[in-house]
């Protein structure tokens, strides 16, 4: 069989023993070797494919914990502050005030034929706006005919207006609820705070369907997203992966063209532990190379910027109650331990300290019934972990994926209003893991914020706020370690490091084709390394060729 | 026939272990025709006795009795709606939340819903470990809420207990709003539990279907003749008169009839049928509950 080998302008290989190589080879999908012309013409016949003469060639980029919803929300209307490209490759210009968050919907308002179908928007972020709340009346001005709901960027308020309002049955005075506001004529103004004050608008504005529940059209637009980004591999980190939805994904992940490979992971819920073992391990049998499956998902508690992560004393900056957990210990224990005797891993969400010292607790319990190498079991988000903490997952076996992408977006907010100045500064704490030697992953967490791993390295070897503050100096990392992060590091986390995630003889083909060098523009820069497209399973993609 | 009024629904919260399966299923067996409608959330296999279940498809199981129970999962307003259009209608819904969840919350959310009406937060706890859980480094806030957040505390496992008087005391600082009934295998009167007197079962006559040696009394009382109706419920509500329950109905002042009703500390007052009949049935504890002393002050009123 001939092989191709691809000369490329330089490849960054992720392989210390030969970190850059001018050409690789390729046969079967799989990577022969990435070396010179001469060493790699010793497999056999071979075919010269020019076309990456000019480009960089790094390992295919690895999305530690996104979410496929990220395809599924564009096909609502995107009013978030920051520019923000779709999966079609077009930018959305962020808004800049609330006139031009109105306007936007009320384009997309003028464009639907049903005057009575709700409209629906997605990644509204208030706080950018000087303080100024948006309220019914704002959306009044998109339609007062039909419904209108924009979810905000932390997903944890939703803006509605009169319409939607009329519709629920709370368009009334007497409305007593601490996440529902009231304005002076004693009405809701328009806000509902919280999934509890949420929920009862959601079937009147378009949202009336389990968001994180994949759905066909969503999955391919999020393979779209990713050869733009260049990233080959994507953890879908909570899926609840009911029956139709994985035949749904076997499917369409199965496609000849289908551009990435999906680790979906399954969430603890609905289930209990012990039938939620049997259907891991079920699912991971069922895996297929696009489509890999049988990592269980257990949520601890909820998010710092939605007051409900579990903090450590003394609480938040703010005074604001401690937060909640979504899943009792005894259960997380139950899991930890049936897990680790089945062989299964376990990814959990720890946003807070406190939620972070409960999985430690109960791994080092559930790890003295079940001793088990190379577990690796992987504290997701954990970015209020402080050194002790790093010290003891270390010790514990367990991986971390921080979120730095936290830094740009609501860095801040942080150290304003939520955990304050000092707890802020070392939040998603990379060099400390790295320094404590604890395997790290970094990630978007799609789509709260957008993928793309280079932006994520980005805010990791920098530490940036959206006004300029750098949030940590101790913590950033450097260029060579982001990158490394951003592909072997997230592909560690998933138990794929074997098999992606660095150029070797051997692995899977998978690149992340680039216009520029992201070793060489210096980490400022790194955020705006321009992305060719993917080489996947050795197939070729290139963002500008993507149909729709 | 009336119009069918908003779907009461009670909250039944508590952390893992207090006894809210066992809660359900006492319910369903004492349900004497009320057609209940079970909500959880915790588990896929639903924790109802398999001696209640006739029958069961994707979303529902039928048990005995026209009862029915679901799994809410991720989307609690989807499912009371399912509910609420099932013909016949349930009469009454029990909400069981997951182990961890803030049972005020979801009676929050069942608040701002059209066409329910929240009914009463009820949580159990488990007198042997509640304590030591409320004290628990990370539990603790969590359990405290709970308690804090109910209308009705059911003080579960007391034959288990030995200090069962001491919890006791000690809940009445933890949660000084809640109303507190011991219970053993959660053996609570469904008449208690669920405020709904005015479905398909007859309201409990005074004195009538409770069990002295348990210490429950029922008493009837007669609105006093031009009392506002929102002040009568005040009183029936305060904390002073140990009134675990009390509905019915009242003429008021300027007309029409009024619907009352209590658990604990909370009251509603909604507008009810003309031809509902006008009397009050008052649920206590017999050790707790001064009847003669809650008559003056209905009289005073």
């Amino acid at each position: 069989m001939t092989a191709t080998i691809y000369p490329a302008a330089r490849i960054i290989t992720m392989n210390p023993a030969r970190p850059h190589a001018t050409h690789v080879a390729v046969r079967e999908g799989r990577i022969l070797g990435a070396g010179t012309l001469e060493e790699l013409a010793g497999w056999g016949d071979y075919r010269l494919d020019g076309r990456f003469a000019d480009k960089v060639l790094m390992p295919g980029l690895v999305e530690g914990h996104s979410h496929v919803m990220e395809g599924s929300l564009w096909a609502y209307v995107y009013c978030g502050f920051f520019d923000r490209m779709d999966p079609e490759g077009r930018v959305w210009a962020g808004l800049k005030s609330i006139d031009a968050v109105v306007e936007r919907l009320a384009e997309a308002a003028g464009a639907l034929e049903d005057p009575a179908a709700p409209l629906a928007g997605w990644s509204l972020d208030a706080i950018y706006y000087g303080g100024r709340r948006v309220n019914r009346h704002d959306l009044d001005r998109v339609s007062e005919e039909r419904a209108v709901g924009v979810l905000n960027a932390s997903g944890h308020i939703l803006n509605v207006n009169t319409r939607a309002l009329e519709l629920a049955g709370l368009l009334r005075t007497g409305v007593n609820h601490p996440g529902i506001p009231l304005g002076a004529d004693g009405l809701p103004t328009g806000e509902m705070k919280g999934p509890d004050a949420m929920a009862p608008l959601g079937v009147h504005t378009g949202f009336d369907r389990d968001l994180l529940a994949c759905d066909e059209p969503g999955l391919r637009r999020f393979a779209r997203l990713c050869v733009r980004t260049g990233v080959t591999t994507a953890a879908d980190l909570a899926n609840l992966l009911p029956e139709d939805a994985v035949e749904m994904m076997l499917r369409v992940t199965g496609e000849p063209d289908y551009p990435a490979r999906i680790v979906s992971l399954r969430r603890f819920y609905g289930l209990t532990p012990e039938e939620l073992i049997d259907r891991a391990l079920e699912l991971r049998g069922r895996s297929r190379d696009r489509l890999r499956l049988g990592i269980i998902k257990v949520v601890a508690d909820g998010s710092i910027q939605g007051f409900s992560a579990r903090l450590r004393w003394p609480g938040y900056y703010n005074g604001a109650p401690e937060g909640l957990w979504y899943v009792p210990p005894e259960h997380l224990l139950e899991i930890y331990e049936r897990a680790l005797a089945a062989g299964l891993r376990v990814h959990t969400h720890t946003n807070g300290d406190e939620a972070t010292d409960l999985a430690l607790d109960c791994m080092e319990s559930a790890l003295r019934k079940h001793p088990a190498p190379d577990h690796r079991f992987t504290l997701q988000h954990c970015q209020l972990a402080d050194a002790a903490q790093f010290r003891r997952i270390r010790a514990l076996g367990l991986c971390v994926n921080l979120f730095p992408n936290h830094h740009f977006y609501w860095g801040d907010q942080h150290y304003a209003v939520t955990v304050g100045p000092e707890r802020a500064e070392r939040m998603n704490a990379c060099a400390t893991a790295l320094r404590e030697g604890v395997p790290l992953a970094i990630h978007s967490d799609a789509p709260v914020t957008p993928l793309g791993p280079l932006f994520t390295a980005w805010c990791a070897v920098n530490r940036r706020t959206a006004s300029g503050r750098t949030l940590g100096e101790h913590e950033r990392i450097g260029t060579a370690d982001a990158l490394r992060t951003i592909t072997l590091g997230a592909a560690y986390t998933l138990g794929l490091d074997g098999e992606v995630g660095s150029i070797e003889t051997g692995k899977r083909a998978d690149f992340a084709v680039l216009e520029d060098d992201p070793e060489t523009v210096g980490g400022e820069r790194l955020k705006d390394v321009r992305v060719w497209g993917t080489v996947q399973g050795g197939r070729i993609f290139r963002a500008a060729d993507l149909g729709t | 026939m009336t119009a069918a009024g908003p779907l009461p629904v009670t909250v039944v919260g508590g952390y893992l272990g207090a006894g809210k399966t066992t809660l359900v299923n006492s319910l369903l067996r004492q349900a004497n025709g009320r057609r209940l409608a079970i909500m959880v959330n915790e588990f896929g296999a639903l924790p109802i006795d398999a001696s209640l279940v006739e029958a069961a498809d994707e979303r529902i199981v039928s048990l005995v009795g026209g009862c029915v129970c679901c799994s809410y999962g991720e989307d609690l307003v989807s499912s009371l709606a399912m509910l609420e259009a099932l013909a016949p209608r349930p009469d009454h819904v029990l909400l069981e939340a997951s182990g961890v969840a803030f049972p005020g919350a979801i009676a929050g959310t069942v608040g701002l819903l059209q066409g329910f009406a929240l009914d009463g937060a009820v949580v159990l706890a488990d007198a042997e470990t509640v304590r030591g859980r409320a004290h628990d480094r990370y539990l603790g806030s969590t359990v405290r809420r709970q308690l804090d957040q109910a209308d009705l505390i059911l003080l579960n496992k007391c034959d288990l207990a030995g200090d069962a008087d001491e919890v006791e005391a000690w809940l009445g600082e933890a949660a000084p709003d809640a109303r507190l009934l011991r219970t053993t295998r959660a053996e609570a009167p469904i008449d208690i539990v669920l405020g709904a007197w005015t479905g398909r079962a007859a309201p409990p006559a005074a004195g009538g279907p409770f069990d002295h040696t348990q210490g429950y009394a029922a008493a009837a009382l007669d609105p006093p003749e031009g009392a506002e109706p929102e002040a009568l419920a005040r009183i029936l509500a305060d904390a002073a008169h140990g009134l675990l329950r009390a509905k019915g109905f009242m003429r008021r002042p300027g007309g029409g009839m009024a619907a009352i009703q209590t658990v604990g500390s909370r009251w509603t007052v909604t507008d009810a049928p003309a031809d509902a009949p006008a009397g009050l049935i008052c649920i206590g504890l017999e050790a707790r509950t001064d009847f003669a002393a809650l008559r003056r002050a209905v009289l005073d009123c």
